[in-house]
């Protein structure tokens, strides 16, 4: 039963992760790209993982997906034919992702990639959002303010960026 | 039953298909779309392996890893609107003043 609702949710994110880099428009390109993300999510919960998909719905489905459909709007790009979408150096392009096909499919099915065993079993991860809660307060705070300090930085940085005044200094 | 394969194929594909993009695409939007994809891929991968092995720290990652993404969206998206405005277009080959 997991496994049916994994291939869905495969088959879906790939589907549109495909469609995301192949349909003309930037604007279905970003809608596709929220169906993917929300396949994403979905797979979180697969692996057990009920306050990822939360966030993930939260920041990508949420706050990403509105900053490009902002960025598509302001910028008002069309359809684009098909001439323009590929740039010049794609055979090279070609090349390289036939070489990163084979090399990582050969990493997967050499089935040398293994998960050891850690510190949790499976029961104890039952309630993983609880743990992760204890981890990013006490063994992760330093991280986690250099985090929040990045965010603040980014949206200072953005909001400087688009501004079209130019800032008077004293 | 789901082994760790089965998470690893998905984003294994989810990273082929944003490299592809980042790398046969002309518009820098959807170069953008394709680094989400790719910083998808490995979420996946890191959760993946963060069940598996019944270990936190790389689910703790995946929740770095997603507030960096929006950052580098806002910044990114930011920096190309500048971009536009002051070029008119948003094709990657097109920007290559900096070429020497």
């Amino acid at each position: 039963m997991e496994q049916v609702f994994f291939y869905i949710f495969a088959i879906v994110a790939v589907a549109s992760a495909i469609a995301v880099i192949s349909v003309r428009s930037a604007i279905h390109s970003a809608f596709f790209l929220a169906i993917c993300l929300l396949q994403v999510a979905a797979v979180f919960v697969l692996l057990r993982f009920p306050f990822l998909a939360a966030v993930q719905v939260f920041i990508y489905v949420g706050a990403v997906m509105v900053l490009f459909l902002f960025a598509v709007m302001v910028l008002g790009m069309g359809r684009e034919s098909f001439g323009e979408k590929f740039h010049g150096q794609s055979i090279p392009a070609l090349i390289t992702l036939a070489v990163l096909f084979v090399m990582m499919g050969l990493l997967i099915f050499s089935g040398k990639l293994t998960a050891p065993g850690g510190p949790y079993t499976e029961a104890a991860l039952a309630h993983n959002t609880e743990l992760i809660g204890r981890a990013l307060y006490t063994q992760y705070i330093y991280p986690f303010e250099v985090v929040s300090v990045l965010l603040l930085i980014a949206l200072v940085g953005a909001i400087v960026l688009v501004m079209r005044d130019k800032i008077r200094v004293g | 039953m789901l082994t760790l394969t089965h998470f690893l194929v998905l984003s294994f594909l989810l990273f082929l298909i944003g490299a592809a993009g980042v790398l046969l695409r002309r518009n820098i939007l959807i170069v953008l779309m394709s680094l989400e994809l790719i910083f998808n891929a490995v979420n996946i991968m890191l959760a993946a392996f963060s069940y598996y092995s019944g270990n936190l720290n790389g689910t703790i990652f995946v929740v770095f890893n997603i507030t960096v993404a929006a950052a580098e969206v806002a910044i990114g998206l930011a920096i190309l609107v500048c971009v536009y405005r002051r070029r008119q277009t948003v094709y990657v080959d097109e920007l290559d003043e900096m070429r020497g």
